[in-house]
C-alpha cells in the first residue's frame, strides 16, 4: 500500500468520526487534535478504526504518533510493509 | 389498554410535533424500545416506551403537533388480548408475496425480494411504520425486500431506498435527511433558557479540589496496554464511575429541586456533558452508572457519544438525570466551574489532567493531578456534606482497580 492510499485511508475515517473536518487542509505536522477538534473519544475511534480496517496492531503507547497526519502515515506505512 | 401520550421532556416543552412512527399497528414492544421521532424545541428527539405491550391503534398523523399530554397511540398491555393488525393479513399478502420461509436462502436477484431480513408481527403480517408503507407504495418498493431497521426489525421509512428525496415532512416543508439531527440554532436556546433559570433561581455554591491521578493513570495505563483499541477505556471512564458512586453515598446532591421541594433520587442516572461538534452541549444520562462496570460505563459513554454527535437522541437520556457530570478532556483547560442543570441539584465539573510538581512526603515529585469542582444548589445540601462527596471521589480514584 502507498503513502497516499494510507493518507486516503487516514481522511476517510476521520471524516466518519468528525463529518465536517477537512484533514485536507491540514498541515502533515500540525496536531491533528487541535486542527479538528478531536477529543480523546474520537482519536480513540480513529484508530479503532484503522486497526478494524488495516489489520495493524496499534497499542495505546503507539497512540500519540496519530496525533499528525505524518506520523500516522508513517506508523501505518512501517506495520504494513 | 393503556395510552402513549406526548411526553414532556424539559419544564420548557408544551408541544411535539410528530416527525415518524417506528413502529406499527399489532407490534410488540419492549421497555426502552423506540416507538416514534418527535420534534421538539431541542431538535427531533427519539421517543422511548416505558412498558411492554403491544401497538394498537395509532392515534397521530405524522407532521401533527400536539400539546404534552396529548394521546399519541394505544397500547396494549400483555396481559390484554392482542389487538389486530389494522390491515388483515390477506391484504399484505398481496403486497408482500408468500414469507413463510424464514431461512435465508441464496442472494435473490435484486428485483425479487430476499426472504424474511425484515420483522413479521403476530400474524404474519411484515413490521413497517406508515410512513415506511405510504413512502414504499409511493415508489413502488416491494416492502418485503426491505431489511428494517426499526425496533424489533420494523421497516422504517429510512428503509426505503430513495427515502431522502422522500415526500414533504411536517408543515409541508421538504423533509431533509438532516431532519432527526439537532436543529443548533433551538439547541442555543434551550441551553440559554435552562442556564437562565438555574443563575435565576438556584443558589450555587461552589467546592474545589485537587485529585492526584497517579494511581488511576498508571491503572489505565497498564489495562490498555493489553486491549484492543476498540476494548479500551478512556480516564473519563473512570471520573464518572467515581463520581457515580460518591453521589451513591451523598443523596442530597443526587436528586431534584421541584416545586420548592428537594426529593432525592434512589438511582443514580448520571447525566454527561457531551459536546457538539461546531458548538453545543448536551447531557445524556447513563442510567444506574454506579452500578455499571468500568467496561459498561466505557461503552455506554462511547454509544452516547456517537449518538449525540450523529442527533440521535433518546427522550429517556433528556429527562432521568440525577446529577451531572462534565469533563473538559485532554485539550480543555484546568479548571471548570459547571452551572448546575435544573431541576437537578449538582454538577461536578473536571478539567484536564495535567502534570504538576505535588510534595509527596518530604519530596517534591511530578504528578499527574486533576482538578475537580462542585457546583451544588444550597438550597438541598451544605459546602460540608459537598466537600465530603468530592474527598469521596478522590478516595475511589486511589483505587482505580475496584472501580
Amino acid at each position: 500500500m502507498t503513502e497516499d492510499e494510507i493518507k486516503a485511508i487516514l481522511f476517510e475515517e476521520i471524516t466518519t468520526i468528525a463529518p465536517d473536518a477537512d484533514p485536507g487542509s491540514v498541515a502533515p505536522d500540525a496536531d491533528l487534535r487541535d486542527a479538528l477538534d478531536l477529543d480523546s473519544m474520537d482519536m480513540l475511534n480513529i484508530i479503532a478504526a484503522l486497526h478494524g480496517r488495516l489489520g495493524v496492531d496499534i497499542p495505546e503507547a503507539d497512540a500519540p504518533q496519530f496525533f499528525t497526519v505524518d506520523g500516522s502515515v508513517r506508523y501505518l506505512a512501517r506495520q504494513l510493509a | 389498554m393503556g395510552l402513549f401520550k406526548m411526553p414532556s421532556l424539559g419544564s420548557d416543552m408544551e408541544d411535539g410535533t410528530l416527525v415518524e412512527w417506528l413502529v406499527a399497528e399489532g407490534q410488540p414492544m419492549k421497555r426502552g424500545d423506540i416507538i416514534a421521532v418527535v420534534e421538539t424545541q431541542k431538535g427531533a428527539i427519539e421517543i422511548e416506551i416505558f412498558e411492554a405491550g403491544t401497538i394498537g391503534r395509532l392515534l397521530l398523523q405524522e407532521g401533527e403537533t400536539v400539546p404534552v399530554g396529548a394521546p399519541m397511540a394505544e397500547i396494549v398491555g400483555l396481559d390484554d388480548e392482542p389487538v389486530p393488525a389494522a390491515a388483515p393479513p390477506s391484504a399484505s399478502a398481496s403486497a408482500a408475496p408468500a414469507q413463510k420461509a424464514p431461512r435465508p436462502g441464496p442472494v435473490a436477484p435484486p428485483a425479487k425480494p430476499t426472504p424474511s431480513p425484515h420483522a413479521e408481527g403476530p400474524s404474519g403480517r411484515i413490521l413497517a411504520s406508515p410512513a415506511a408503507r405510504r413512502l414504499a407504495t409511493e415508489k413502488n418498493v416491494d416492502l418485503a425486500g426491505l431489511k428494517g431497521s426499526g425496533p424489533g426489525g420494523a421497516i422504517v421509512s429510512a428503509d426505503v431506498p430513495g427515502a431522502a428525496e422522500a415526500a414533504p415532512g411536517p408543515k409541508g416543508q421538504p423533509r431533509q435527511q438532516a431532519r432527526r439531527g439537532l436543529d443548533m440554532g433551538e439547541m442555543r436556546k434551550a441551553i440559554a433558557a435552562a442556564m437562565a433559570r438555574s443563575k435565576r433561581e438556584i443558589p450555587h455554591y461552589y467546592l474545589q479540589h485537587t485529585i492526584d491521578l497517579e494511581a488511576a493513570t498508571s491503572w489505565l495505563a497498564a489495562a490498555n496496554a493489553e486491549r484492543a483499541p476498540t476494548e479500551r477505556l478512556l480516564l473519563a471512564a473512570l471520573l464518572l464511575k467515581a463520581s457515580a458512586l460518591a453521589l451513591k453515598q451523598y443523596p442530597e446532591l443526587n436528586g431534584h429541586y421541584i416545586e420548592g421541594e428537594y426529593r432525592p433520587a434512589k438511582a443514580v442516572h448520571l447525566g454527561v456533558g457531551i459536546a457538539i461538534r461546531g458548538g453545543g452541549l448536551i447531557a445524556p444520562a447513563i442510567r444506574d452508572a454506579d452500578t455499571l462496570s468500568i467496561d459498561t460505563l466505557m461503552a455506554a459513554l462511547r454509544d452516547a457519544t456517537q449518538r449525540m454527535r450523529a442527533g440521535r437522541v433518546r427522550s429517556s437520556e433528556l429527562t432521568d438525570s440525577t446529577a451531572t457530570v462534565s469533563s473538559l478532556g485532554e485539550r480543555g483547560v484546568e479548571g471548570l466551574w459547571g452551572v448546575i442543570y435544573p431541576p437537578q441539584v449538582a454538577l461536578i465539573g473536571f478539567g484536564k489532567a495535567v502534570l504538576r510538581p505535588a510534595v509527596i512526603e518530604d519530596r517534591v515529585e511530578p504528578r499527574m493531578q486533576v482538578q475537580v469542582s462542585l457546583a451544588a444548589d444550597h438550597r438541598a445540601s451544605d459546602g460540608h456534606r459537598g466537600a465530603l462527596l468530592l474527598n469521596a471521589i478522590d478516595k475511589l480514584l486511589q483505587t482505580p482497580e475496584t472501580l
